[in-house]
């Protein structure tokens, strides 16, 4: 499940459920800095949903893809501004 | 066609204001983007607040969810706990918290089994049990991570002196000495507001 993007970090909240993957995917943007791009691994289904508002509703973050594989989600959101 | 009110004076076409009227203008414009930058410098962040009333095991889990959830979307939150919703940021009665097995339709018996004594403590453990199955956050966990994003958690004065509790008794972190007036100040400078 590679991607074209230069994966800064990647977060693990596999096993996590609501609001767990939103709250440490933006405590995990907060540490990065402008241009990174945050991988998120999941198992929650709702995080296609909730990561996909997260990235809509807050400035400062682009959500650069998501893909679904066997109960597993990733989502890519890039850093736009510090 | 007219020659009445011929323009001004016409100079290739360009018709020709009044200095002072362009003046006046010039001003008008300037002052309203003076306004405009105003209203841009304010704080743009959303609020929201929740007004937390009940302290049963499930009625604990929605406003700590949304309210951390929001403090992810950067927004500004205020969660005030009032009566039974007090129970969620006392340290002690928080990781007590039952759930009823009375009157809950959802309940897999009838309500005259569930009220049979220890009927709550057991649906209590079997919502534990899916909670920790499910990798759902526990409450204290759920009021950490509230705390670390900012998120303002008001227990109510007048709840916690009908109660008889102690200040000592809530959280790190928890507001106290807050009462109906400071909680609908910030409603009424929300942008969402909640009663669960």
């Amino acid at each position: 499940m590679s991607s074209e993007y230069q994966t800064t970090e990647t977060l693990d909240v596999k096993g996590q459920s609501c609001p767990m993957p939103i709250v440490k995917t933006k405590q995990a943007i907060d540490d990065l800095e402008a241009d990174d791009v945050l991988e998120v691994v999941a198992t929650d289904s709702g995080s296609m949903s909730d990561i996909r508002g997260w990235a809509d509703g807050t400035d400062g973050v682009e959500l650069l893809e998501q893909v679904e594989g066997d109960d597993i989600y990733t989502h890519y959101v890039k850093k736009t501004e510090r | 066609m007219s020659t009445d009110n011929p323009p001004t004076s016409v100079d290739d076409g360009e018709v020709e204001f009044d200095a002072t009227e362009v003046q006046a203008l010039r001003e008008r414009v300037e002052e309203l983007e003076e306004s405009v930058a105003d209203i841009d410098d304010g704080d743009d962040r959303k609020k929201m607040t929740i007004v937390a009333t009940q302290g049963s095991f499930d009625m604990a889990y929605p406003p700590l969810i949304l309210a951390s959830t929001a403090a992810a979307f950067g927004w500004e939150v205020v969660v005030f706990h009032t009566f039974w919703g007090l129970d969620i940021l006392h340290e002690e009665k928080s990781k007590d918290l039952k759930l009823s097995a009375v009157g809950n339709p959802n309940m897999p018996v009838p309500n005259a089994v569930a009220a049979l004594p220890g009927m709550d403590t057991m649906a209590t453990k079997m919502m534990q049990k899916k909670i920790d199955d499910n990798g759902t956050a526990t409450i204290e966990e759920l009021i950490d991570l509230s705390h670390e994003s900012g998120v303002d958690l008001q227990a109510c004065q007048m709840t916690i002196e009908l109660m008889d509790y102690d200040e000592d008794d809530f959280y790190d972190g928890v507001t106290t000495g807050v009462g109906a007036a400071t909680a609908l100040q910030h409603m009424s400078e929300s942008d969402i507001q909640l009663l669960i």
